[in-house]
């Protein structure tokens, strides 16, 4: 849009400029609309990326938050009938009033000075005091008017309150019942599952990857590079639902009657299925990795009499340590929420065990299986964002690490210590 | 002598189980391609792409898939196109390269390609939809039950913001072969920079945002766990717009596989439906990669 | 005093912090072609390019001291440098047409300046290719791509491009370093025939070529200004030893 409008100006502007360069003026900064626009356009969409971050960390964690909230909320049980409206704008949206503002005040019960924040975020209140108080009330009863409403999704004896603090306290457990007369979310054989996966993934994918990338940067010859390269691009391309769809349809069964285990489906088969969707990853980083190392390392123990496996090994993989380092970790990140393959392959099921020929359900699975069918504002839909803000956190964190740890030593390492 | 011959076999044995991994690599692109390729490929008919499903989605085609992933891929790509396109510009024309806004932006792009696309799904339902969608409902319709539930949109909004840092990294990657001469020629003439940017460094790297479009597509129309709830359904008798809900070959695949009563009967097009969109993305991917080729071939030339 | 066309007083370029140009002082006159010699590495680019301020595209060049063109100090707060390259054109040691055509290339600067008009674009377009001598090769194919024509013709294409913006001085950086003695020649040609029009600078590593063309000379080293005079008298009667050992082929 700014573009247009920009061509147009810039013509404009300098129309009344004559060609005759006698008469230019230099002496005073013309003001030129068009580059003004445009540089304030490109500046303010830069920041896009940075606030989609910050949107996403806001949203996500929002619709997390009710679940720390109503342990407080039990307190303020009196004044039921003044809930009727904000029931509404839950289960069915038909009220006025925007789902943020009830949501916000959420925030408001536990803690006042982040009720402040989130206040100034969405600048919809206008009485602190009176909205405090009166969503207080309306918090506990949220909950318990639409777990009751919506019965027909989720049974639920006991009351919102009730549930919502069951919730926390079963957080920490193994059973994961989200649909139940009573309902428990225990994530911790989601989480033990999803790090069984992921380990499983990486001790297949990540020796397999730097070891072909070793062999693509050192040994390769120009023609193998040429088959090998644009075939992990390839297999970059894939979309994870079409491995998922072969690890279910094919790898399953080829597996199965190779090792002949009892469950068809499990953490094995989920963990080489995704190992395959994090080879490309793996692969690309070390190889660049490995490649950045100084050509002069590789001639200098050439030159005293080591081998090219010994150079490979003792001198170029060495270089390229944090490299390769990073590249785990970026792999580990894209296991650690891949969804379709592990909503696919692995059997989702939440059984607490380690071992790996058993059906496994890993917390992005949980998330796509389960929020489609879930009650908004409800607790299982808290706690399946919950588990969104947990992953989101972890993959930010291991991107972190890799970004600036990684690339500091690799630097140092590179650029001579 | 037999040091040196001890050492030798060491090292044809080492470099061996790395060409066997690079080999074993290969291998499994080439089973997964050939066994798809083979199940799928007695599907393939133009009856099949043109087709919608029939008796209980055990037979017919997938028209509908095909058509709401084109949709989704449109949408998507006019929204991330311009915006990741003009973010580039940014970060290749405008920030000083250590500046800390760009190094905090381009630390941004990395994470947003790096954060699960199932969390892009409950951002887009958390936001889309139950901000965005409910405030509009709010205040345009009433309250009335509109825009605050998944549709084609926010699905493709949602497939945008996925798919955003892809065309930021390529368009980069083609400004940056755009020579310095060039924008220094155009200043030296009394151009400003805007008109630098648009008339000089822009038509010299359409290429680079091709490819990121392209790129981009491929991924969008293959992902499908950020639109698993915002806007993908099971089965639709007629074709979505803007608003509706749509059909989509990704999740196409995953419900015939997972949720249908009768997989065994459904098996032949769920190997047709992967054969398309295998086929789809990497006609896509090809051409992305050729193009991006002869981009490179021109910067070294 | 009678203040030249350019004229610079006691101005110094920082690069990053290092001081690059040293107390440069110098007076270039109008309509004549002035020339920039000196080993490289001397400061005598770096120089050139403060006088359009095109080293403001590098980051941490700072300059102190005065330059000044028609008596304006072209480092002021207030000047607007866009309009400041319109007036002070510059051509480039390696030529840089857009890949556009011929025609659109010479075109570029007069469409940004606003000039629309077919006719009035075509007559620019003429003129400006026949002051760079280069009319007679390409007027049967101004609709080719100028990525077509050999180095020494894109050269002058680039010159020509820059005359029609119809500035009043012309930078050349080196501009027939790249080029082979024939087309050299020409360049050498089309510059004395220019400088009827236009002050003209040229950097030079070829003292020849400056002995050839020029009327001044300047000779840069490590960032000084050694020695500024006649160009007959820099080449024949040097006043200073190290001028005269870069001229004998002593070092550099």
């Amino acid at each position: 849009m700014g573009r247009k409008k920009n061509k147009g100006k810039s013509s404009n502007y300098s129309d009344s400029e004559s060609h005759d360069s006698g008469l230019i003026d230099i002496t005073r900064k013309k003001f030129r609309l068009g580059d003004y626009v445009a540089e304030k356009v490109i500046k303010g969409v830069a920041f896009l990326s940075i606030t989609i971050i910050v949107l996403i960390f806001t949203f996500v964690f929002r619709e997390a938050f009710p679940i720390f909230n109503s342990s407080n909320g039990e307190k303020k049980e009196a004044a039921v009938q003044t809930v009727k409206d904000s029931q509404e704008t839950y289960g069915s949206v038909t009220d006025q009033t925007p789902v943020a503002q009830t949501q916000e005040t959420y925030g408001s019960v536990v803690d006042t000075s982040a009720k402040e924040g989130v206040q100034e975020t969405y600048g919809e209140v206008t009485d602190k005091q009176q909205v405090q108080e009166q969503y207080g009330v309306q918090t506990s009863q949220d909950q318990d008017t639409i777990s009751a409403s919506k019965s027909t999704y989720t049974v639920n004896a006991g009351s919102g309150t009730d549930d919502n603090r069951s919730a926390i306290k079963t957080l920490i457990t193994k059973d994961w019942v989200p649909v139940s007369d009573k309902p428990r979310y225990g994530i911790l054989a989601l989480i033990i599952g999803t790090f069984k996966i992921t380990l499983i993934s990486m001790l297949f994918a990540a020796p397999l990857a730097i070891l072909a990338a070793l062999y693509t940067a050192v040994f390769a010859t120009k023609k193998m590079k040429e088959i090998i390269k644009p075939t992990i691009e390839l297999l970059a391309g894939f979309p994870s639902v079409v491995i998922g769809f072969f690890a279910l349809m094919v790898l399953a069964t080829f597996l199965q009657n190779f090792f002949h285990y009892e469950t068809r489906l499990n953490s094995f088969v989920g963990g080489i299925a995704m190992g395959i969707a994090a080879i490309p990853i793996i692969f690309t980083i070390t190889e660049d990795a490995l490649t950045a190392v100084p050509k002069s390392f590789y001639e200098a123990s050439l030159a005293l009499g080591a081998s090219k496996w010994q150079t490979a090994f003792f001198v170029i993989l060495p270089a390229a340590t944090p490299g390769i380092f990073a590249a785990i970790l970026l792999g580990i990140g894209r296991v650690f929420g891949e969804t379709m393959i592990a909503l696919m392959a692995t059997g989702n099921a939440a059984l607490m065990t380690l071992n790996p020929f058993d059906s496994v359900r890993t917390l992005a699975a949980t998330i796509g299986a389960e929020m489609a069918e879930v009650v908004f504002g409800d607790t299982h839909y808290n706690v399946l964002f919950l588990i969104g803000s947990m992953l989101f956190i972890f993959t930010f964190v291991i991107n972190a690490i890799a970004e600036f740890y990684v690339k500091g030593k690799l630097m140092k390492r590179i650029q001579g210590k | 002598m037999i040091n040196s011959l001890r050492k030798n076999i060491k090292g044809i044995v080492i470099e061996g189980i790395t060409l066997f991994s690079a080999i074993l690599i290969v291998t499994i692109v080439v089973v997964m391609l050939t066994v798809i390729f083979i199940g799928g490929k007695d599907q393939l008919s133009w009856e099949f792409l043109t087709s919608f499903p029939t008796d209980g989605m055990t037979k017919g085609g997938i028209f509908p898939a095909l058509y709401g992933t084109a949709l989704l891929v449109i949408i998507m790509s006019i929204a991330a196109v311009p915006f990741g396109t003009i973010t580039a510009i940014y970060l290749t024309e405008y920030a000083k390269e250590n500046s800390i806004i760009a190094k905090t932006i381009r630390f941004a792009v990395r994470t947003l390609a790096v954060i699960p696309s199932i969390i892009y799904g409950l951002f887009g339902l958390g936001f889309f939809i139950k901000f965005v969608g409910t405030h509009i409902d709010g205040a345009f319709f009433g309250g009335e039950l509109k825009w605050g539930q998944p549709n084609l949109l926010w699905a493709s909004l949602t497939m945008a913001l996925l798919t955003l840092p892809v065309v930021i990294v390529s368009v980069e990657e083609a400004l940056k072969t755009v020579p310095q001469e060039l924008r220094a020629a155009s200043l030296a003439l009394g151009a400003t920079k805007w008109q630098t940017i648009w008339k000089v460094v822009l038509p010299g790297s359409l290429s680079g945002i091709m490819t990121g479009t392209i790129l981009a597509v491929s991924r969008g129309a293959g992902e499908v766990a950020p639109i698993l709830f915002t806007g993908a359904a099971y089965y639709l008798a007629t074709l979505p717009g803007l608003g509706d809900q749509f059909m989509v070959l990704g999740y196409h695949i995953y419900v015939l596989t997972t949720q249908s009563a009768n997989v065994d009967q459904t098996l032949p097009i769920q190997f047709g439906t992967t054969c398309v969109l295998l086929l789809l993305t990497f006609t896509l991917n090809m051409s992305a990669v050729i193009l991006r080729y002869r981009i490179r071939k021109k910067k070294n030339s | 005093m009678i203040l030249e066309k350019i004229h610079t007083e006691n101005m110094y370029l920082y690069y990053s912090g290092k001081m690059a140009l040293k107390d440069i002082s110098i007076q270039i006159p109008e309509k004549k072609v002035t020339a920039f010699i000196g080993p490289s590495g001397c400061g005598k680019s770096t120089f050139l390019r403060s006088l359009n301020r095109m080293n403001d595209l590098i980051d941490g060049v700072k300059i102190e001291g005065k330059v000044m063109i028609d008596a304006i100090n072209i480092y002021d707060k207030n000047i607007d440098v866009v309009n400041l390259r319109k007036k002070v054109g510059m051509v480039f040691q390696k030529s840089n047409p857009f890949a556009k055509s011929i025609y659109e290339n010479i075109a570029y600067g007069p469409k940004i300046n606003g000039i629309n008009n077919k006719n009035q674009l075509d007559e620019i377009v003429e003129t400006a290719l026949k002051n760079a001598a280069i009319w007679d090769e390409v007027k049967d194919r101004l609709g080719d791509s100028a990525l077509g024509l050999s180095g020494g013709q894109q050269q002058r294409l680039c010159i020509a491009r820059t005359l029609a913006v119809n500035p009043e001085i012309v930078l050349m950086d080196e501009p027939a370093s790249a080029l082979d003695p024939l087309s050299t020649a020409k360049i050498e040609e089309l510059i004395v025939q220019l400088k009827e029009k236009y002050t003209i600078v040229i950097v030079t590593h070829n003292m020849q070529q400056a002995a050839r063309i020029s009327d001044n000379t300047a000779f840069f080293y490590l960032g000084e200004l050694i020695e500024y005079d006649k160009t007959k008298k820099i080449f024949t009667n040097p006043e200073r030893k190290q001028t005269e050992d870069y001229i004998t082929g002593r070092f550099g």
